[in-house]
């Protein structure tokens, strides 16, 4: 609207700031625009399951152990077995049995209770796993879980990375020395053993993962950040700045962080989808969420076993919820950059 | 000597052309006719950057391509040797000895461009690829267009850097770009381009980012060795005084479109178009009258009053005394070693005065207002500002003092910040020294800011990216007047602009000066700018003041060896060359 009313605007007018611009841009880009509807459904199942409309639900057990997904049709009923009922009149044990006196008080008092046989569903639309679950809940809860995971972790390394980066990039000198003595012990740790590290001081949780993934990822986005400070530092916008007396705080964050906030928002996005997957791994080698939750890690850490006994339904669901997921928000970081880097501006 | 020679041989050789007839244009070497070139952007917008241009370079010649920026010049030159982006589309007829290139085979084209046609850019820092050795780059097109062997192709690369004057050749071969001045990286280029004998070289102001002194020099290799090797000169650029010493012909270009044409001394003498003699009128130049106010393009008159008289006894705003900066670069595993940026210097600046600071590159100019400002930390010496010395006091006085003393930077496309917009960037320092009470008082003083400095009041809510480079200049300078300080430092603040628009914001910075008592130190490296805004001028080598004195006095006699090195290099046009 802002862009078709632009020319009769009163002389006055603010023009279109630098975040409508970059909307606009965003807006022509039609893969950009279908990936961020594709991530604008799977925020709305997110909060749909966060706040308890859909798959609630998802640890009842509603179908037969494994049942398979409704496109492919229940499973053929096995053959009982070579066990047969033997044949013939029971025998009556009752005089040998010294609970045989207690069995009718027994019986009245389970009388007294009704035990209500659920009917097991056959098959379920993405099928079920071993414990008779729905696999489609279960991905759809399994998507709050990582996505919320993946989206703090990597908030909190980017807000790490970006102060210390910010720092140690305006600053430089001893503080810029210890920071970067600091990121270098980081980085000369091999990742996967910091985690377990990390994994093992504050236990298993939701939280933890955050904390161990926001706590160890941190180092690509600080060395960015500090590269690109270091650079603005000395243009003459920020000399300019000082020169009418901004205080270093505000020369770094109100000058120079929204002029390298596209490098910001895309690592911020690289981090998210890194993390997804690295939730996956640490809650396949069983670091990750605990038992009484679930996330697309701990279906796949499932799947594993299932398997071998044919039952590929809940490894493709979960592998389906991921790439779509991760290669929409991909894909929608890489139109953001596009939209956002102030070297592309000018052309227009 | 070369230039007087040259330029008395070859008006005569114009003449016998037209003399010829139309028939001349047939035997040119290259004949660009109604040339036009659009860039396709987005699905079906097209810019039109060249709207029929159409030019004849016979052979022998130099022909000039002059004007401002956007005026097509250089997207002119591109299409001729076909290394426009792939978003370019060209029409009309470039025709090279008769043939024409547009319906050329690309194959054909690659033949002609490198082994015909050869090119020189503006910064040949960026032009040479800065890892492999300049024997390596320089033999690689001998190798590829003469078939030499590598042995025969290193031997014919020290003959060429041999002729464009680089000293010790066969130790050059193996120097890297980064080895080198930026003369002798522009001496590489012009041996490279010279390589495979071209019958045209095509230079894109090759003297841009050069100083005045180098650019004397690389002019002098360019007409010697067009003179020598008999080739074709299409010499591009934006400076007219360069045009008139070099070219036999010029091509005054504005908007695309060809505004006039001829022979150098007739376009010079008596230029017949309204834009050509605005061009001309408006460069502050070093030798003639000297007006109060610079005649503006497309504005009016200005009166050719002088420049009013000042007061030489107004009092003293700014004393330095012996200002110092060093910087250390470390050495080896504790030591250290010094680098004297500047050293020693000393000058007083009275109120409505403006002290103008000349220097090349490496001068310490830049540096001196850096830490004028105390952008810069100094590493001695005092700056006395209304007798309290600026360098001793504490965070809180200075931030006090900060606002009597502001900067405005040379590249008014890097100093503001871009996610601002332009009110925002005026209303920041206000809100930072406590000027105006409240937001909508700041606003009103910034719109009438605004206003004074010639930007109407929809500027205040646009961002940077939407103005000119002259509109953002006097962006800059609006920014540094809220805090209403009494000394400005203008660091190069004009050099980045074209010709016409900085008579303007020289004219605006007459006016402030004239208007608000501001005082000026002036840091440039163009001669004829700081003639006609200084009262007194520091010459400065190697951080060192080399001469210091009032302008006039310095400029009609300079006492100091590098002064006069310095004011014999500024290209003068065809002012200082006898008219033919």
């Amino acid at each position: 609207m802002t862009a078709a009313s632009a020319g009769h605007l009163p002389a006055d007018a603010p023009s279109p700031g630098v975040w409508s611009a970059a909307a606009r841009r965003l807006r022509a880009d039609r893969i950009g625009m279908a990936c961020l509807g594709v991530v604008a459904v799977f925020l709305l199942l997110i909060a749909a399951s966060a706040s308890g409309l859909v798959a609630g639900g998802w640890q009842r057990e509603v179908a037969v152990p494994s049942a398979p997904p409704g496109f492919a049709g229940p499973r053929p009923v096995q053959a009982p077995g070579a066990l047969q009922a033997p044949a013939g009149p029971r025998a009556d044990l009752s005089d040998v049995d010294p609970l045989a006196p207690r069995y009718g008080e027994w019986d009245a008092r389970a009388a007294q209770f009704r035990a209500v046989e659920i009917q097991r569903l056959q098959t379920l639309p993405l099928g079920a796993d071993r414990m008779g679950r729905d696999v489609l809940s279960k991905a759809v809860k399994g998507t709050e879980v990582s996505v919320f995971v993946g989206l703090m972790a990597a908030l909190l390394a980017t807000a790490i990375g970006t102060l210390l980066g910010a720092l140690a990039g305006f600053f430089g000198g001893r503080l810029g020395d210890a920071l970067e003595w600091l990121y270098n012990v980081f980085t000369s740790i091999p990742g996967i053993l910091l985690i377990f590290a990390f994994a093992a001081v504050f236990g298993r949780g939701i939280g933890t993962v955050v904390l161990i993934l926001g706590l160890t990822g941190w180092t690509g986005v600080y060395r960015l950040l500090r590269a690109e400070f270091m650079k603005h530092a000395v243009r003459d916008y920020v000399r300019a700045a000082q020169a009418i007396g901004a205080s270093a705080a505000s020369r770094m964050f109100r000058h120079i962080l929204p002029n390298v906030s596209h490098v910001v928002l895309v690592q911020l996005s690289i981090l998210t989808v890194g993390f997804i997957k690295a939730e996956v791994i640490l809650s396949y080698l069983g670091l990750g969420v605990p038992v009484d939750q679930v996330s697309w890690g701990t279906m796949l850490a499932e799947a594993q076993s299932e398997l071998l006994l044919g039952h590929w339904w809940q490894l493709t669901t979960a592998t389906l919820f991921m790439a779509v997921f991760v290669t929409a928000f991909s894909l929608l970081t890489d139109a953001l950059r596009d939209a956002l880097d102030p070297k592309l501006r000018g052309l227009e | 000597m070369h230039c007087a020679t040259r330029s008395t041989r070859s008006c005569g050789g114009w003449n016998e052309r037209r003399a010829a007839g139309p028939g001349g244009a047939v035997s040119a070497l290259l004949s660009v006719q109604d040339l036009q070139v659009a860039f396709r952007i987005g699905r079906d917008e097209r810019v039109q950057a060249v709207r029929g241009v159409g030019f004849d370079i016979a052979a022998h010649r130099s022909v000039a391509l002059v004007g401002e920026s956007g005026s097509g010049k250089s997207v002119t030159a591109m299409a001729v040797v076909d290394l426009l982006p792939d978003n370019a589309e060209r029409r009309g007829r470039i025709l090279w000895q008769g043939r024409d290139l547009l319906q050329a085979a690309p194959a054909e084209r690659r033949a002609l461009r490198g082994r015909d046609i050869a090119c020189v850019f503006q910064d040949p820092m960026s032009s040479l690829n800065p890892v492999l050795s300049v024997g390596t780059q320089l033999s690689e097109p001998l190798r590829t267009h003469l078939g030499l062997t590598r042995r025969q192709a290193l031997a014919r690369a020290e003959a060429l850097l041999a002729e464009v004057g680089l000293p010790e050749p066969r130790r050059r071969l193996a120097a890297y770009p980064h080895q080198l001045s930026g003369g002798q990286q522009q001496r590489v280029m012009i041996a490279m381009a010279l390589a495979c004998e071209p019958k045209l070289l095509i230079a894109d102001e090759p003297t841009t980012a050069l100083d005045v002194t180098i650019q004397r020099q690389i002019l002098e290799l360019l007409a010697e060795l067009k003179a020598r090797h008999r080739m074709s000169l299409l010499f591009i650029s934006h400076d007219l005084g360069l045009v008139g010493e070099i070219a036999d012909e010029v091509v005054v270009m504005r908007h695309g479109q060809v505004r006039e044409q001829g022979p150098v001394a007739q376009v010079f003498a008596a230029p017949r178009d309204a834009y050509t003699r605005a061009l001309l009128a408006c460069r502050p130049t070093l030798d003639g009258a000297l007006p109060a106010r610079l005649p503006v393009i497309d504005g009016p008159a200005a009166p050719a009053a002088a420049a009013p008289a000042k007061d030489p006894e107004a009092p003293v705003v700014l004393e330095v005394r012996g200002l110092a900066k060093s910087f250390w670069r470390r050495e080896g595993l504790f030591g250290r070693h010094e680098f004297k940026a500047l050293q020693g210097l000393s000058f007083r600046l009275r109120r409505g005065h403006t002290l103008g600071v000349v220097g090349e590159s490496g001068s310490g100019k830049t540096t001196m207002g850096l830490t004028l400002l105390r952008l810069h930390e100094p590493s001695g010496g005092e700056v006395l500002f209304d007798g309290r010395d600026l360098l001793r006091l504490d965070e809180r006085e200075r931030q006090a003092m900060r606002r009597r003393l502001q900067i405005v930077f040379q590249n008014p496309y890097a100093s503001l910040n871009p996610r601002f917009t332009v009110g925002q960037a005026l209303l920041e320092p206000m809100a930072i020294h406590g000027i105006g009470a409240g937001r909508a008082e700041r606003e009103l003083r910034a719109r009438a800011l605004l206003q004074r400095v010639g930007l109407g009041p929809e500027a205040f809510g646009k961002y940077p990216h939407e103005f000119s480079g002259g509109q953002r200049q006097r962006v800059a300078i609006a920014r540094c007047l809220t805090l209403q300080p009494e000394v400005l430092v203008l660091d190069e603040a004009v050099s980045a602009l074209d010709v016409s628009v900085q008579a303007q914001v020289l004219n605006l910075l007459r006016d402030l000066q004239d208007e608000l008592g501001l005082a000026y130190v002036f840091i440039s490296h163009d001669l004829g700018a700081v003639r006609f805004v200084s009262d007194e001028v520091v010459v400065m080598k190697d951080g060192v003041a080399v001469e210091q004195a009032a302008t006039g006095q310095l400029l009609a006699a300079p006492r100091a060896e590098y002064t006069r090195r310095l004011l014999a290099a500024v290209p003068r046009g065809v002012h200082a060359a006898p008219a033919g």
